[in-house]
Parts: structure tokens; sequence; C-alpha cells
């Protein structure tokens, strides 16, 4: 049976992982490679790295660290942030990047997907989406230049007509990030993800609010996704990679051990 | 031992070749007949679509001279799928230009052909992340004894899980996770992605001498 993945997404800002709270204050936790190592060693089964340099930045940003990544890690990674063109993600996928998961740039110019597909394969291809819930209009309406706190606001785009445009274009998965949820850790957006997964025909993967074992369980258990992302969990040790791997066997999830 | 990886100029080599790295093995990449001709080990990756790939392999002339290969040949994935008689992936998702119901002529070195996935129970595709695999004891799968390892797959191509199959894996229907003919050998399968299961693979496919 296939497993369900368990992904360490690690924010990356010039070449060094860091920590923020609002995309502010920023904390440097170390150098990259060796945490890369760490979490791999540990048994995540893939990782994602948010360059946050990249997405709100015009300037180009030094992506060598990318092969430095994939020198000494042995399981997959994805690489986020500020991938605009066919030619920037070109590049980070001959450094040794297993994809590139692209947000904002699809939003403004959705052929871009398309044009990745058709380069580099559906495969490589992760589509990103910030999904807000909407209280007063009863919606979950997509965001975009989340990264960015002068620029980000809302699309027109409601979510799950969002996530069948990416889909018909091509897009191979989706990190669905649920930023009701996002940095308060009290569990992934179950209902949301639910109704995502019902009519999502590419692996889905839930992304914000993990805070505790039981919220992988759930997430799941109730909402059936492919993986679920988290950052802040693993980064401050809160939840033990081994424990949590454990806790979903038990539970009787099927996950790589 | 000269390892070469072929240079197809559609796939993704950084990661095959840092994975043989780690190994202690310095890999050539190369096009060139005469430096392929002339490897102890030949490993074939792929990344993008069948037609991409095998119409690459013509333009850079190889289809003979992989076919004529005696030394260990190990294919990943869409390496894997260009080693058998055909695939069914003949066109790009996005182009229009459909041509007909004939599969893609590969490479035919392994007597068996790659389809597309079957639907079922609303399984995404294409079939990605870890899954636990069947194997035979085939050299490639030296030292796993009775586990089922799990290894890292991204495709929606497979070829099926009957001639020359040496390990077997199951997403929406039974699928061959390797095969082999001879000194020819796929994984469908990124042994350079898969932990320390892959590795093992890799380095069993560098012990094999034919």
């Amino acid at each position: 049976m296939l497993a369900k993945r368990i992904i360490p997404c690690l924010d990356v800002r010039d070449g060094l992982v860091v920590k923020g709270v609002q995309f502010r204050n920023h904390e440097i936790i170390g150098d990259i490679v060796p945490l890369a190592k760490r979490y791999a060693a540990e048994g995540a089964d893939e990782l994602v790295f948010y360059d946050i340099t990249a997405s709100s930045d015009e300037r180009v940003v030094d992506k060598s660290w990318v092969a430095r990544v994939a020198e000494v890690i042995n399981i997959p990674f994805a690489v986020a942030g500020g991938i605009k063109s066919v030619d920037q993600a070109r590049e980070i996928l001959s450094m040794g990047a297993d994809k590139i998961s692209i947000n904002t740039p699809a939003l403004r110019d959705p052929d871009l997907i398309n044009r990745m597909v058709d380069e580099f394969g559906q495969q490589c291809i992760v589509i990103g989406i910030d999904s807000f819930y909407n209280e007063t209009s009863g919606h979950y309406e997509v965001h975009q230049f989340t990264g960015d706190e002068k620029r980000s606001g809302k699309t027109a785009w409601h979510t799950s007509d969002w996530v069948q445009e990416v889909i018909s274009r091509g897009a191979g998965e989706i990190v669905l990030n649920c930023m009701n949820q996002d940095g308060v850790r009290q569990g992934y957006d179950v209902a949301q993800l639910k109704a995502i997964r019902e009519q999502c025909s590419v692996p889905l993967i839930a992304s914000g609010g993990a805070g505790a074992l039981e919220h992988f369980v759930d997430v799941f258990h109730q909402a059936n996704v492919d993986g679920a992302l988290a950052a802040s969990v693993f980064h401050k040790g809160i939840i033990d990679m081994d424990e949590l791997k454990a806790s979903l066997a038990d539970n009787g999830i099927i996950i790589r051990r | 031992m000269k390892l070469v990886i072929v240079n197809t100029g559609v796939a993704n080599l950084a990661s095959v070749n840092f994975a043989f790295k780690r190994l202690g093995v310095e890999a050539v990449v190369s096009a060139d007949p005469d430096i392929i001709r002339s490897a102890s080990h030949v490993v074939l990756p792929g990344v993008g679509t069948a037609s991409a790939a095998m119409r690459s392999l013509t333009e850079l002339q190889l289809i003979d001279v992989l076919r004529e290969l005696t030394q260990p040949v190990l294919g990943i994935c869409l390496g894997m799928q260009m080693l058998t008689n055909s695939s069914s992936e003949q066109y790009s998702q996005q182009s229009s230009n459909h041509m007909g119901d004939a599969p893609l002529p590969c490479l035919g070195v392994i007597d068996t052909q790659v389809e597309r996935l079957q639907n079922k129970d609303n399984l995404p595709l294409p079939h990605m992340g870890w899954n636990a695999t069947e194997v035979t004891d085939h050299p490639l799968f030296k030292g796993f004894a009775s586990e089922q390892p799990y290894f890292y797959y991204v495709h929606t191509y497979a070829a099926p899980a009957e001639r020359h199959c040496i390990a077997r894996c199951e997403y929406t229907q039974p699928f061959a996770a390797a095969i082999a003919q001879g000194n020819f050998m796929g994984v469908q399968f990124h042994p350079e992605r898969s932990g320390d299961a892959g590795a093992r693979v890799l380095q069993n496919f560098l012990e094999i001498t034919c």
C-alpha cells in the first residue's frame, strides 16, 4: 500500500534556514544542509524548502544551496518560492530538486502551469494554494503574495474552482495551505481538506495547523490526504518523527517506518 | 568499474549522479556512443515523457548503441519504460496532436510493454510516494531477505507484473516495480530518492557482472 507522507517544510533565506512569526522577525535556525540531512535521517518522507528570499524580492536569488541539498539527502524534495519562469524551474530541477512548487506566479499567469508541465512533466509540478475562509462571504478564497504583507491579498478565485483549474492545466500535486489555521497549531482544516479531497484527482497535501500528534491522525483519517506538511512542530521539537510515525501506525495509517 | 550515466538531454541527471557519489562512485555523464560502449555499467535515467525521451535518443543516434550493449544496464523510471517494447504514453498531455492508437516503439530489449495505470476507486494519479514493494531474489534485490522495502515512486504509466517482472508493487492495480531480461534491468521507482533501501539497489547494481 502507498504510504502517507510526512513532509517537514523549511523556510530558507539567503541559504540559511530561518523561522519567523507571520513572516517577520526572522531568526536563523541554522545551515540548510545539516538540517536537511537530519530530517532525512529521522524518517521524513519528503522535504519542502520554501525560499522566502525569493518570494518578496525581485533580485536574482542564489540557489546554489539546492545542489548542496541534493548531494547529501536521499529522499525527494521540492523547492518553493519565487519560481516564475520555465528557465528558473529548469535551473532548480537541474541542480537536483525533484519538484518545484509554484503559487502566486501561477495565479498571475495560469498558462505557466501548462508550459512547465509540457517542459518537465506533470510529476514535478506542484501547485501551492493559500486558501482563506472568509466568514462574511462563507467562501474559501485563494490569496496571493502571502509571503509579502505589503502585497498579499485575496484573488477572485474560490478555492475549489482554482483547484479544478490547476488540475486541468496538468498540475501533478496540490499543497493546500489553510491560512486560518496557519501558525496556530490547533489542527489541520479537516473540513476544507475533505471537501477538496473529494474533487481532487491528483495527490493532495495538507498544510497549516499541525500542533500535535492527533492532528496528523485526524487529517489522514478524516480528510484522506496523501501527505501532511508541517514546519514549527518539527523545528521546535514539539513532535518527534519516530513517535509520530509510531502513533500513525498504531492508528492503522500506512506509513513508511 | 566505469559507470556511465546516459545523458539523454531531457532527464534530470543530478540526483542520480549524486546518489552514486554517495556510494563513492564517480560516474561519467555522456551521450558519446564510444564512452557508453566502453562502460562497465550503464544507467539510463529518465524524467519527462516517453515520446520526448525516445526523440532525444533518436537524435543522439543512441538507439542501436543502447540495444547492442552487453554490460549491465539499469533504466530508472522512464528509463526503465524505454527498455520495453513500447509505451502507450505517446503524446504530451497538453498537446492535441493525437497520433492514433498505436503505442510508441521503445528500445525493445525487455520483452514487455508500458501502459497507463487504470483509474480505480478515485485514487489520485500520478502514483506518487513511498510504496511497499515485493522483491524477488534477483541480484538487484540482494540483501532484502523477506522484508518488503519501501521505495519512492512518481509515475502514471507502468509495465504489467507479468513477463520479466522481478519486483512487484500495487497501486490501482498490480504492476512491475522492476523488470529484467539478460543484462538489461529497470526499476520503476527512484532508487536515488528511496533512502537506504534505494541506495542498496544501486550498490547491488554496481556489483552485478554480465
